[in-house]
């Protein structure tokens, strides 16, 4: 019983660190631009296939990285042709505009790659379980937590130390003082939304050696990830954060005892937080509402 | 309002309900078939209610799908298990996802903006994952299917909507008059123009004394109630009803069919559902990519019709669309 505890609540810490690389791409540009990008999962998704087509050529390691960077770059020109032009308008238009490009992200994935699943070869260094106890841990799942702990680490650091990072934060508080302040607010919106997508490409490089690759593997991480900024509270990267990992580790917990209620429970979580405290975990009060 | 306003509204109400009672004369010959006209009549109805929490009071709302799918099931579980009468079934349904929306709602009133959007995005989930997951209730990933929509008694005459396509036509046609004359009615009410009022300055609302989360709140178990009757039709419109319908991506479809047809106009998600409906019917018979042109419609929606595609020419609607297309920050 212990050890299948154990099991499943390492089993959520690594789908929370999913979640977390996902929801804190999504923050950012949440916090930043207002914008619900609902094609966060298609970037994922793509950079996870990226990755699959250009590995026989630069191998792993150089995939992990130059992948998600690919992804980035479509991130910036999607943001620069449409997504720019709603900023000024409600809402509701990126949602939808990102909405139907989740649509056509999904499509093209299955037109290019096919709708079964492709397996994403790790190097055999990582294809190990680290003990005979702990079977269940191969070294692949430790590396991808560590570099999911190298990334947010990076992330938060850069958002506190450089010049460029705390004005995303302070962007997030008040748009219209950083812009008086003569702060180029097209581009810093550009960059954080490239930024953003980075962080959605290099999960999907991740998910591809852990799952399989799948054009849908994106879109089912897409609600958790909505779950866990909620439950962090939105405006709140470190909130952001601990939604992403409670959640994971709730799911994992849940699927010991009551697997099939394994899905509905984070909504469950984030019913009880919006009932305590409406504005999340680490949320501000007023703060894009 | 003026006397030539009114009967302009009048002639408007007259064209659009000529229309649809004609539909069964002119849509054969179109090339369409009944079973098309009904579904623009589900789905219009389903964007209309939509709309009365988008367009009316103001607050988006992405998770009708949610309430779409619970009325769908919620009518087709009281086919199977309770009841042989369609229009109690129907119902019964109704008040599933109008109950559902009333509970939740209360959760999520207490947001605004995009915050709002986004927790209805995720509630919506919880739904689809208990069909999903209740299979010996929802028949799971298969759907829910064991139930038929019922023949109407009416004493003399009984109308078999079974077999007949065009009685059922209007018989849906008859449950999207008698919901769309209700909120139309409740819009012309003090309370709607109370919610008015909320979506123009909520803060000037609030000043007048104004219980804003209730209103808001009673808007959105409207709004839920009638998107549940229109996936109850929908439910009998296929006998039949599966988990998809349940997911937010039926939301988003309800949301942009709206959006289509012109979020400040009563009858504009009707418009809306009409060239959505046809166009997702038409492309999925030609490509088996139409999932990327249905997202193209999207695209291109967001991008050239902001205001819809009635808004788009009429004057007099472009003044009040203003507030919708709000600069949301000074910045550039």
């Amino acid at each position: 019983m212990t050890s299948l505890i154990l099991l499943n609540v390492t089993n959520g810490l690594i789908i929370g660190a999913f979640y977390v690389l996902m929801a804190l791409g999504l923050s950012l540009i949440l916090n930043l631009s207002g914008v619900i990008n609902f094609a966060h999962g298609g970037f994922l998704a793509l950079g996870g296939y990226l990755a699959y087509t250009i590995e026989p050529y630069i191998g792993f390691w150089a995939a992990l990285l130059v992948s998600p960077f690919l992804v980035a770059l479509l991130g910036l020109l999607i943001e620069r042709t449409m997504i720019r032009r709603l900023y000024r308008l409600d809402p509701l238009y990126s949602l939808l505009l990102t909405f139907g490009l989740a649509f056509i992200f999904e499509d093209m994935t299955r037109a290019v790659w096919g709708a079964t699943g492709l397996p994403y070869k790790v190097p055999d260094v990582l294809t190990q379980p680290i003990s005979a106890d702990l079977f269940f841990i191969t070294r692949y799942r430790l590396f991808m937590v560590l570099i999911v702990a190298i990334a947010v680490g990076g992330l938060f650091l850069f958002l506190r130390m450089t010049r460029q990072g705390v004005r995303i934060r302070a962007g997030t508080f008040d748009l219209d003082t950083l812009a008086s302040l003569g702060v180029n607010v097209r581009g810093l919106r550009s960059f954080n939304f490239a930024l953003g997508i980075f962080l959605a490409g290099l999960a999907g490089v991740l998910a591809g050696g852990q799952l399989s690759l799948e054009p849908t593997m994106g879109a089912n991480l897409l609600m958790p990830s909505f779950v866990a900024i909620i439950i962090g509270g939105v405006g709140s990267l470190p909130g952001t954060l601990l939604g992403g990992l409670l959640i994971g580790v709730a799911a994992g917990i849940t699927t010991v005892f009551w697997p099939s209620a394994s899905e509905a429970v984070i909504y469950v979580m984030m019913a009880v937080v919006l009932l305590v405290r409406p504005r999340g975990l680490f949320g501000e009060e007023g703060l894009l509402s | 309002m003026t006397s030539g306003e009114t009967g302009r509204k009048l002639i408007q109400l007259a064209v659009i309900w000529a229309i649809l009672l004609a539909t069964p004369y002119w849509l054969p010959h179109l090339g369409g078939y009944m079973a098309l006209g009904t579904r623009v009549l589900v789905l219009g109805l389903a964007a209309m209610s939509l709309n009365f929490l988008l367009g009316f009071t103001g607050v988006l709302s992405f998770g009708h799908g949610a309430y779409f799918g619970l009325g769908a099931y919620g009518t087709g579980l009281a086919l199977k298990f309770l009841t042989v009468s369609t229009p109690l079934a129907l119902l019964l349904g109704a008040l599933l996802g109008g109950i559902a929306g009333a509970v939740l709602g209360a959760l999520i009133v207490r947001r605004r903006g995009v915050y709002f959007a986004m927790v209805t995005i995720a509630f919506g989930q919880v739904f689809y994952f208990i069909a999903f997951r209740w299979s010996s209730l929802t028949g799971g990933d298969d759907g829910l299917s064991g139930f038929t929509r019922q023949p109407l008694h009416f004493g003399f005459w009984t109308a078999d909507i079974l077999n007949n396509a065009v009685l059922f036509y209007y018989f849906v046609l008859a449950v999207f008059g008698i919901g769309v004359a209700c909120m139309g009615y409740l819009l012309r009410s003090p309370f709607g123009h109370t919610l008015l009022a909320i979506r123009e300055n909520e803060r000037r609302a609030r000043f007048l004394g104004i219980p804003v989360e209730q209103h808001i709140w009673l808007s959105f178990t409207i709004s839920c109630f009638f998107v549940s009757l229109a996936g109850g039709l929908n439910a009998l419109l296929n006998n039949f009803a599966d988990p998809t319908i349940l997911n937010y991506n039926q939301s988003g479809e309800i949301v942009i069919m709206a959006v289509l047809g012109g979020m400040r106009s009563f009858w504009g998600p009707l418009v809306g559902a009409a060239v959505f409906v046809v166009l997702q019917d038409y492309l999925s018979s030609m490509t088996t990519n139409w999932m990327s042109f249905l997202g193209l419609i999207f695209v291109l929606a967001v991008l050239f019709f902001p205001r819809g595609v009635l808004g788009f020419n009429i004057p007099g609607l472009a003044a009040s669309t203003k507030s919708l297309l709000k600069v949301r920050s000074a910045t550039p």
